[in-house]
């Protein structure tokens, strides 16, 4: 699990740096992945962690944790795409209905 | 078969994807039954011919510049009706399967009755405006589903042919249902407390293209449209209250 954070960390701060991500976007990825990080090197609080949650294997807490992080961060994007095509739909209709006026206003004064 | 337009500020509203094998006809046919009333056909991006042989026909086009949908297709001509003051708007579909004959009686039915919507139904008198067996047993499942929320059977629930009112096209302007909208449409105004009623209309098959909703998307469709009608129910702070409807 270290791997595959670090990974992701590299991944997301490279995406970053070639804007490909926006910043905004990219926190939720990099707080997951620091948090998975974290709790893949401290195996005593991650055993507390387990036992708290009733896991008798450690690790499987960790993916459990992590299978949590990454829903409330796919929940987000997911309320962020819905609003971009509310707005894209929205821009759309706009520039449809301001695109009929512009031609209504020529056919007038061509006429 | 020409009428005379009645007081009243109307537009004919026409979405099209793709129609070019029967926009012309059915712009012709609407303006031959309702000489004078504008016709606008919002095309959706069509990749065809649509909109050349819709202003050929005579009819104004609201082009959309990228593919919406039906439901935002209808959404961007209720929103430029609304802005240019229309008081009805009647949506006919572009593929010629709706009668423009029945365009009156829609009309008439929304001048007088009172109520925001009027829809077209194939199914109050035996008219012989048949559709297929798999869009009948979903037309049946949802008149079932519909009459506790709506509070009375809709004969035709699916039914594109509707006449709506200016209070309608505000509410309609704000929010209206994107995909598969004409079931969701009506809890939409129910919500509101708005009224709508069935007049009995003729429909016939497809002239030209092929129905959006294909057997494979039929299971969709009804996920889909259930999920938008219980949805649209458990918006209670969109309802308003009945004494302040009228206001």
């Amino acid at each position: 699990m270290t791997g595959v954070s670090v990974l992701l960390i590299i991944l997301v701060l490279v995406s970053v740096r070639r804007a490909r991500i926006r910043v905004e976007y990219s926190v939720a990825w990099l707080v997951g992945a620091a948090a998975l990080l974290f709790f893949s090197r401290a195996r005593g609080l991650l055993r507390a962690v387990a036992d708290l949650l009733g896991v008798t294997y450690p690790p499987l807490a960790l993916v459990l944790m992590v299978g949590c992080v990454f829903l409330l961060i796919f929940y987000r994007f997911s309320l962020i795409i819905s609003q971009l095509k509310d707005d894209n739909i929205a821009l759309a209709q706009r520039v449809a209905i301001l695109e009929y006026h512009l031609r209504m206003m020529k056919d007038h004064a061509a006429s | 078969m020409s009428q005379p337009v009645p007081d009243g500020k109307l537009l004919i509203l026409i979405p099209a994807f793709n129609e070019e094998g029967a926009i012309a006809g059915v712009v012709r046919s609407v303006k031959e039954v309702m000489p004078g009333v504008p016709v606008l056909v919002v095309d959706d991006c069509s990749r065809d011919a649509t909109v050349t042989l819709a202003r050929g026909a005579g009819a104004q086009v609201l082009t959309l510049p990228h593919h919406l949908g039906l439901g935002g297709c209808v959404q961007a001509g209720y929103k430029l009706a609304f802005e240019l003051g229309y008081d009805y708007v009647i949506r006919v579909d572009g593929d010629g399967q709706h009668d423009a004959r029945d365009i009156p009686r829609v009309f008439e039915t929304l001048r007088t009755s009172g109520c925001e919507m009027v829809i077209g139904s194939r199914y109050l008198e035996n008219n012989g405006s048949g559709t297929s067996a798999v869009r009948t047993v979903g037309i049946r499942f949802f008149r079932i589903v519909l009459r506790p929320i709506l509070g009375k059977t809709v004969r035709d629930p699916t039914s594109g042919f509707v006449g709506v009112n200016r209070n309608a096209l505000g509410v309609f302007g704000r929010s209206f249902p994107l995909e598969y909208p004409e079931i969701e449409a009506l809890v939409v105004l129910q919500r509101r407390r708005f009224r709508f009623t069935e007049v009995p209309c003729h429909m016939r098959p497809r002239r030209t293209g092929r129905s959006s909703i294909t057997p494979m998307k039929s299971i969709y469709y009804i996920v889909h449209v259930l999920l938008g009608v219980f949805v649209n129910v458990l918006k209670y702070e969109r309802r308003i209250p009945k004494q302040s409807r009228r206001a």
